[in-house]
């Protein structure tokens, strides 16, 4: 069947900027990997060269998963356009519709209450838990330790099920809403909370039991992927990736946000910088995200979970059969949307893969003009060919599972 | 139950050539280990143990797009992807089915812009659709039951 996607062809010619001299002499090998590949986690390509098995370059090849996000959110009112957020990076969609709730509520100032800025901060590291068990899963599995990953998916269902016992969806929550949260926590969130809270302790201690001390897993991953503090700040890699280098940067303890400071928790680091710190930080992040969450629940406050303010928050569904002036704010929010000031603004929240922000540009009407995602995995992706140089492509592949990248976050 | 007790201890089945060889085809369908975006993810859970779908004969995905059966584009298929999907189909071996998961591989779903690829049935042909954004795995292995079904419909010259 002849079709207009063919394959482009490439010369060596066309990308001889991007390879070493040797290469275009014949003596290294080019080798292309993905942009299906079971452990590139997503689409991405790489593009190494190689002298024997160890890598000389590697030259990552980004936008196979392109998606126009940026640009369809700005054909959207700003309560709509939210919808394209959770899509970003897939893994970790609370904390997508949280920083755009941020971004959104410093430009139309609006408070948030202190019950849904508690809620907010449960999910996020809800969702953070579950984001590292996908992580851990998957990169056990690229070091061939089959097991964790169906124990890591395993626990990962519970943490869904109660995203989708508050906003309805498992993965595409859509919960937190500028002004607060979608609506009140149903009664057996409590519950159902402080389940994972009895059993996740024990379940990271069963992890630990099968990684941290399996020589298998150590050979895979000392020594591996060596990035110094310099080089990750240079390259602007943030989260887990660069505490495992050293510096102690957190988003939620160096600008905190949504109430961040009342909570006492750590933020663990490591010094080596390679695969087994990365590893080792981020099963310790998991342990201090559940202590964030207990003392969340253990001090929730009561009360309201949106803004009053009802040109923008909708009213709720139960005043709109009774009162005249709630149907008109629900019927000019859902059509028209509300206006926000002209301006710009960059709000950022820390993501399980680093400093997740975004920058909102208003021309003063009800759909942004310009919105645009940092994200965190671009970054740390393009730290990656640095990390390689002078590796066997059996350590590229456990190098790519410690950087956590998500392919949706990347390409956007 | 079943046959066994119709034919009591004779040991054999009588059947028409073209059932047997559509069971055999649904029993050992392996899908291509192929993710694209979010729905990759819970592809991922309904292999896991939760919703184990090697109950269904469906746990080996293959790497490879020539030891598989079945490709599930699991996610949204930019215009950058869309010739490599494409090329990857072309590589399957005969007979081979498509499943497309979630509303982006099958109507472009909340991305009708410029990148994405609106339906993956613009590029290779889709033997089911399943709805959802993601599909829950439940979703996927009711679609996959359903592809099985079909499977077990066809014609041996249908697919030749």
């Amino acid at each position: 069947m002849a079709t207009p996607y063919a394959l482009p062809e490439v010369t060596l010619d066309e990308i001889k900027h991007l390879v070493s001299q040797r290469a275009l002499d014949g003596e290294t090998v080019l080798l292309n990997m993905g942009p299906q590949h079971p452990s590139t986690h997503g689409v991405l390509r790489l593009l190494l060269e190689l002298d024997g098995e160890t890598i000389v370059n590697c030259i990552p090849d980004v936008g196979f998963l392109h998606t126009g996000i940026e640009k369809n959110m700005e054909s959207k009112t700003y309560l709509k356009a939210e919808v394209m957020s959770d899509r970003l990076d897939y893994l970790n969609t609370v904390g997508n519709n949280f920083a755009y709730c941020l971004a959104v509520e410093k430009m139309i100032d609006v408070d948030v209450p202190p019950r849904a800025q508690a809620i907010r901060v449960i999910l996020a590291e809800l969702q953070r838990v579950a984001s590292h068990l996908v992580w851990l899963g998957t990169s056990a599995l690229d070091v061939a330790a089959m097991s964790v990953f169906l124990y890591a998916f395993r626990e990962r269902e519970i943490i869904l099920d109660i995203l989708e016992l508050v906003s309805g969806q498992r993965m595409m929550t859509t919960y937190i809403r500028p002004g607060g949260v979608w609506r009140d926590v149903p009664v057996e969130f409590d519950d159902a909370v402080r389940n994972v809270l009895n059993t996740f302790p024990k379940r990271i201690d069963e992890y630990e039991d099968l990684l941290t001390k399996n020589p298998l897993f150590l050979d895979r991953t000392l020594g591996i992927g060596k990035m110094t503090a310099e080089e990750a700040l240079q390259w602007g890699v943030t989260g887990s990736t660069l505490r495992g280098s050293g510096p102690d940067w957190d988003l939620r303890k160096k600008r905190p946000y949504s109430g961040y400071e009342q909570y006492d928790f750590e933020v663990p680091t490591a010094t080596e910088g390679d695969v087994y710190a990365r590893y080792l930080v981020r099963i310790r992040e998991m342990r201090e995200s559940l202590k964030i969450i207990e003392q969340a629940l253990n001090k929730l406050p009561l009360g309201p979970v949106r803004s009053n303010d009802r040109k923008i928050v909708p009213p709720p569904r139960s005043e709109i059969g009774t009162s005249m002036e709630s149907l008109i704010h629900h019927f000019k929010l859902w059509t028209e949307g509300f206006d926000v000031p002209k301006g710009s603004v960059y709000a950022a929240v820390e993501s399980p893969r680093g400093e997740l922000g975004v920058f909102i540009e208003s021309d003063g009407g009800p759909k942004p003009y310009r919105v645009h995602w940092r994200t965190p995995s671009y970054n740390n992706l393009e730290a990656l060919p640095d990390m390689t140089k002078g590796l066997l492509i059996a350590d590229l592949v456990a190098i790519i599972g410690s950087v956590d990248i998500v392919l949706g976050d990347v390409d956007r | 139950m079943g046959v066994e007790e119709k034919l009591a201890d004779m040991g054999v089945v009588t059947t028409t050539l073209e059932s047997a060889v559509g069971w055999g085809r649904t029993r050992a369908m392996w899908p291509m280990l192929f993710g694209l975006a979010c729905c990759a993810i819970e592809m991922m859970a309904a292999q896991a143990a939760d919703y184990d779908m090697s109950r269904f004969g469906m746990e080996l995905m293959r790497p490879s797009p020539r030891q598989s059966d079945l490709m599930i584009v699991a996610g949204r298929v930019s215009r950058k992807m869309a010739p490599v999907l494409r090329h990857l189909y072309d590589q399957m071996a005969e007979p081979k089915w498509v499943i497309a998961m979630g509303d982006c591989a099958s109507c472009g779903g909340v991305f009708n812009n410029y990148a994405v690829v609106q339906g993956v049935d613009e590029i290779v042909p889709v033997d089911i659709y399943i709805s959802g954004c993601p599909p829950r795995p439940e979703a996927l292995i009711g679609g996959v039951m359903a592809l099985h079904e079909k499977v077990e419909k066809l014609k041996i010259r249908d697919v030749l």
